[in-house]
């Protein structure tokens, strides 16, 4: 499996990663920063959407949870989605970071971020890629109950 | 000659298998190798395909060498 994708195209600054690793996305967040050296002075504004594992779901109490993915089609929808956002919206850069594996109730899942001179596509970018991203990129997840565990059958809608 | 068919998630452990090599000696429509790999049955209408990484309908065709996924509905994020 692969574990680890960072991959960035010349013209389209979009960082997409898939990782079995806990990870800070604040962190992640001022370290991509501090890689934009490229845009100083054009940023005019970031959107950033953190989603985190809660401890429960329809009433049951959720220990851990294991997130299962597609290895290669994965990465290549969170490229599409990324090259389709530059497409749409005129915005500077873009990064998304998926957790994958075993979790823990607080654990970061995942981490979207766009850069834009405006706050207008900044956000519309920002949300575009998390919808896509929840509606269609293959990720799988699975909860363990304190009796039994079960696959998520479908996502909140909002 | 083969193609790969893979299976994700609860759907990988219904089918008991998370990959399997299939003959191929004339093209296939992707229903066609679901009925083939997994004893006849037809394509259950919520699941999704995807033939050499990409999202695609049931109806295209494949060929030796293509992998093709078989999955359920997606719930990252």
């Amino acid at each position: 499996m692969k574990l680890r994708s960072f991959r960035r195209s010349l013209g389209v600054n979009m960082s997409i990663e898939v990782t079995t690793k806990p990870f800070n996305p604040w962190g992640r967040l001022q370290a991509h920063e501090t890689s934009l050296n490229t845009h100083f002075g054009k940023t005019g504004a970031v959107a950033t959407f953190v989603g985190t594992m809660r401890d429960s779901n329809e009433g049951d109490l959720v220990q851990t949870m294991w997130l299962e993915h597609y290895p290669g089609m994965t990465e290549k929808y969170l490229e599409k989605i990324s090259q389709t956002a530059f497409q749409r919206w005129n915005i500077l850069d873009t990064l998304i970071i998926h957790r994958v594996g075993e979790m823990h109730p607080n654990d970061t899942i995942v981490l979207v971020a766009a850069w834009a001179g405006h706050r207008g596509p900044a956000f519309e970018a920002c949300r575009y890629l998390i919808e896509e991203l929840k509606h269609h990129a293959p990720f799988w997840k699975r909860e363990t109950l304190v009796e039994g565990s079960r696959w998520v059958e479908t996502n909140t809608p909002g | 000659m083969t193609i790969t068919v893979k299976f994700f998630a609860s759907l990988r452990e219904q089918v008991g298998t998370s990959e399997l090599q299939l003959p191929v000696t004339q093209p296939l429509t992707v229903s066609q190798v679901w009925t083939q790999a997994c004893g006849n049955s037809s394509l259950p209408a919520h699941l999704l395909t995807a033939v050499n990484l990409e999202y695609v309908s049931c109806d295209t065709v494949v060929k030796a060498g293509d992998e093709i996924a078989f999955f359920p509905p997606v719930t990252g994020g």
